[in-house]
């Protein structure tokens, strides 16, 4: 391949990815990288298929057209084993935290340890209790996952996500609905984490300020096209109108605040 | 008018998809049995909340019919003057019917619902997502474990409910209404025959077993992950189990006792 020295520098490669849902089309003929030890986030409005992207790259829907290659293999060409082989390798925070519900934070870590590992009990119990350490819950091992709130739900499951030392985490929203304290916790995490482990992070968010803050690559999505990419310094200093609307919050813009409708006057006055 | 055939021919491909859906199910389940053998931890668990949490209902209904049918039965054999054959009567319908019917439906409402709520649920939070993100395959991990314990724990409730129901009918004949003790036993004991009434009654529940484990789990799977669809889907496992079971029912008595 022409472009080996760049590709064994990209984690993730998507190369022409196109992807509907029924009618709706949530993906079309999108490309990007993501880079090896760095931060990379996705964002856009909701509903522009930022998770979609994620199930696809965990090789959990299956894509229309186009391919996606996770650390050199085609995700969507493997078979069920060497998938899984291959999630081993990924962890991923879902935005409820999806921890199990019949069993309290400390067996919740240890599941994937004893469901891939035959290590003793006692080499778990260090290891669980070491991934706890690292997001702050270590005495919060007997708590079960409705004792918790939302902020300690999402750094339970990101324990359990590193419980295996992935190659590299994917977050779904990680920072919605988090009260600031645990917003900071969270932003703390996420970069102290892909710092030290040496992971590489895909982080989905609407979460302008939050995302910006650690995030070096952004990519913008947007109605099924990537609207636009760089450093956060770059798309700040972006002349597109959409990018500016998207990052300042704006109400109206080249994206409306009104939904596609008839003249209001008309509508108003029609006698239906 | 043409929208008719065309909802008819809707609703026709989606009852056929769902049919192939839950077979396929059905198979990867079955498949991922031999992992649960492995690790009975799991299975035990499941025992526990499908088979042991439902042996309260399936004991105290049990003793119900039991009773009811000795009443009954008392009251009809008595014009007859055959009231000594009342623990022929009680034992017959219970070991044959009553049992596997009556504790397969009852196993549908406790233990099935239970089963298709707590599924879905892990559906729509994500659970079962989770685990296969996690490289845990949710159908062995998850599903596998529980459709053993159903079918395992379906046949031994019916046999429960049916050794509970012919006390119930004891009972009430013997002990309230004075048949004789004696022959209340040795009746039963000469005619219930073992391979026609008692094996053919199993093989009932352990269809009935199969049955309704298999619509739980698929109807929870297959679950809009959503709070109204979870409710829907617990209802169509308890309605589909009910009619899958007088069905089923009916065939196998056809089978095993007439000369159809």
């Amino acid at each position: 391949m022409a472009n080996s020295a760049s590709s064994e520098n990209h984690i993730v490669s998507v190369r022409n990815l196109s992807f509907s849902r029924g009618r709706i089309r949530i993906f079309d003929d999108i490309s990007l990288d993501i880079q090896r030890g760095k931060i990379t986030a996705i964002m856009g409005p909701s509903g522009t298929g930022k998770t979609t992207l994620l199930k696809l790259i965990g090789g959990q829907l299956y894509p229309d057209a186009g391919r996606i290659e996770v650390d050199g293999q085609n995700v969507h060409a493997l078979k069920t084993k060497e998938l899984y082989d291959l999630r081993k390798r990924m962890g991923m925070l879902f935005q409820s935290g999806a921890l199990l519900t019949d069993m309290n934070v400390y067996d919740n870590v240890a599941f994937p340890l004893r469901e891939h590992t035959r290590l003793p009990e006692s080499m778990i119990r260090t290891l669980v209790l070491m991934k706890l350490q690292a997001v702050g819950l270590r005495g919060a091992r007997e708590l079960m996952p409705n004792e918790l709130s939302g902020g300690m739900a999402r750094r339970v499951a990101l324990a359990r996500a590193i419980a295996l030392d992935p190659l590299m985490i994917m977050y779904d929203e990680p920072f919605t609905g988090q009260d600031p304290i645990s917003l900071g916790a969270l932003v703390h995490l996420i970069k102290a984490l892909n710092s030290t482990l040496g992971l590489t992070s895909i982080i989905v968010s609407h979460d302008v300020q939050e995302t910006a803050a650690i995030a070096d690559y952004i990519y913008l999505l947007s109605e099924g096209r990537i609207t636009g990419q760089g450093t956060p310094q770059q798309l700040l200093q972006s002349d597109s109108p959409w990018v500016q609307q998207f990052l300042n919050g704006a109400a109206d813009g080249p994206v409306h605040f009104h939904y596609p409708a008839k003249d209001y006057l008309d509508d108003l006055l029609s006698s239906q | 008018m043409l929208e008719i055939f065309e909802n008819l021919g809707k609703s026709t491909f989606g009852s056929l998809a769902k049919l192939g859906r839950a077979v396929f199910f059905l198979l990867y389940t079955l498949n991922g049995i031999g992992v649960v053998l492995l690790r009975p931890g799991l299975l035990l668990r499941q025992m526990y909340s499908v088979g042991v949490l439902s042996f309260l209902i399936i004991s105290i209904s049990g003793l119900f019919v039991g009773m009811v049918l000795g009443l009954q039965g008392y009251y009809i054999l008595t014009d007859f003057g055959a009231a000594e054959s009342l623990g022929v009567m009680v034992a017959a319908s219970l070991v044959r019917e009553l049992g596997p019917v009556v504790s397969a439906i009852l196993f549908a409402g406790r233990a099935g619902s239970a089963l298709t709520a707590e599924i879905g649920l892990m559906k729509a939070t994500e659970q079962l997502s989770g685990m296969e993100m996690m490289a845990v395959d949710p159908i062995k991990r998850i599903i596998s474990p529980r459709f053993l314990a159903g079918f395992i724990s379906m046949p031994l409730l019916a046999a429960l409910f049916s050794a509970i129901g012919v006390m119930g009918g004891h009972m009430v004949g013997v002990t309230m209404l004075g048949v004789d003790d004696g022959a209340f036993w040795s009746q039963m004991q000469a005619t219930i025959d073992f391979h026609e009434d008692i094996i053919n009654g199993v093989i009932k529940s352990v269809v009935f077993g199969f049955v309704v484990s298999w619509i739980s789990l698929f109807e929870g799977y297959d679950a809009v992950p959503t709070s109204e669809g979870v409710s829907r889907a617990t209802t169509r496992t308890v309605v589909n189990s009910a009619f899958s079971i007088l069905g089923l029912d009916f065939i196998l008595t056809a089978l095993m006792f007439g000369d159809i």
